[in-house]
């Protein structure tokens, strides 16, 4: 399967010249196996997705870890939703209150769209998740709850004897100091289990989390750690802070090289990367 | 498998807390309980880890202000676990050692996002005799 990382900044679309090695896209990844499409969120990323490229695709799904703006506000702008030849499916986490139709129609509507769902002429199917399993094409998919403000989830997707973890937005730290090393304890460490790729929020240092407890976010430090626990074979942070620029995000890296020892690789996520499993 | 994020959270929140906590599963298996709460079962929860219903259910005895036994169905944790509804209640707890305490215990259901429910947090508030 071929993952291309499409959109890796955290928050908000952050572009100026100290972003352009590593992106000012959100959240957004394309995995894509035997002619079957699936779109990891749906943040600004999703317009770095090829157009001509997915007319190949009769059906495409795209996956929500949770309803967040630098999460779908590329929605609008994907044009098979417009394609009345396109089969889209939306699948995102379920919530007691509003369907995930109408939870994803506030954002499709004034003031924030001049779209409307009814607007959309592609095939539109919405399915709601929690701690589920499915299956899409030759991906068989895990989702699970795992610990962000609002219903949010993260996803195993195995294909090619391979997994790949994805949980953008997590702070499985919450509350604690370090991880618990029972896993039983630990938020989303299902998904990631011995995961050959696990692409996991990584938004804040150390020292910038002490003032963000509680927002839904890991310091790259705990990243590691969760990644060590789980018996990750590769990790990849994601969810660039907008305040950081290139120069933060290599100087970043070097600290962790410095202060952390692990066995497993790890590297910052870059807008444009495309790994082939 | 882990535990449902919604167990984990009560747990997180637990260890912030002064007050005593127990969190069990659907069926009252004890999953965890906090340092505060360890005063009042005498025991440690990383000497004990998870227990069963059937042992932490034995630790103490509770009674009614008369000290005869209260049957299980009047504890607030064991209709929580029944009827997945919050209940409140002030009683007597009797320990091995024969030590008696007055204590009143909130309990409520944890029912996730998707409508499932996951287990019962049990919180003792020590009442001083009048």
């Amino acid at each position: 399967m071929k993952i291309a990382l499409r959109g890796v900044r955290g928050s908000i679309p952050t572009f100026n010249p100290a972003t352009q090695v590593y992106g000012g896209n959100t959240s957004c990844i394309e995995i894509e196996k035997h002619g079957w499409l699936l779109v990891l969120d749906a943040g600004s990323g999703i317009t770095n997705l090829n157009f001509n490229e997915s007319q190949r695709f009769q059906r495409i799904d795209i996956l929500l870890t949770h309803l967040h703006m630098d999460h779908i506000q590329g929605l609008v702008f994907y044009e098979p939703f417009f394609d009345a030849t396109k089969e889209v499916h939306i699948w995102g986490p379920v919530n007691p209150t509003q369907t995930l139709r109408a939870r994803l129609g506030r954002y499709f509507a004034p003031p924030f769209s001049p779209v409307y769902f009814r607007d959309l002429t592609c095939d539109l199917h919405i399915h709601e998740i929690g701690n589920s399993s499915f299956q899409i094409g030759p991906f068989a998919i895990e989702s699970r709850f795992v610990i962000h403000p609002g219903p949010t989830v993260g996803f195993r997707i195995h294909a090619d004897n391979k997994v790949v973890t994805y949980i953008p937005d997590h702070e499985p730290a919450l509350g604690r100091g370090p991880l618990h090393h029972n896993l039983k304890w630990v938020s989303g460490s299902e998904l990631a289990l011995d995961t050959d790729l696990l692409i996991h929020d990584g938004q804040y240092t150390r020292d910038e989390y002490k003032f963000k407890v509680g927002w839904g976010h890991s310091a790259m430090e705990d990243a590691l750690e969760f990644a060590s626990i789980t018996g990750t074979k590769r990790l990849i942070l994601t969810h660039h802070d907008p305040i950081h620029t290139d120069s933060n995000l290599d100087q970043c890296y070097k600290n962790l090289k410095i202060t952390t020892h692990y066995s497993f690789p790890y590297e910052m996520a870059v807008e444009g990367t495309v790994i082939e499993m | 498998m882990s535990y449902p994020i919604e167990i984990i959270l009560n747990r997180q929140l637990a260890e912030c807390l002064a007050i005593p906590v127990f969190i069990t599963d659907t069926v009252g298996n004890l999953l965890f309980y906090n340092e505060p709460a360890e005063d009042i079962l005498g025991k440690r929860y990383e000497d004990t880890g998870e227990m069963p219903v059937e042992v932490w259910g034995t630790i103490f005895k509770s009674k009614d202000e008369s000290g005869k036994l209260l049957d299980p169905e009047e504890l607030p944790l064991v209709k929580t676990l029944l009827n997945q509804l919050p209940y409140f209640k002030t009683f007597w707890i009797e320990s091995l050692q024969g030590t008696t305490e007055k204590i009143s215990v909130s309990s409520y259901p944890i029912i996730g996002r998707a409508g499932i429910f996951h287990g019962a947090v049990a919180i003792f508030w020590r009442q001083a005799d009048e």
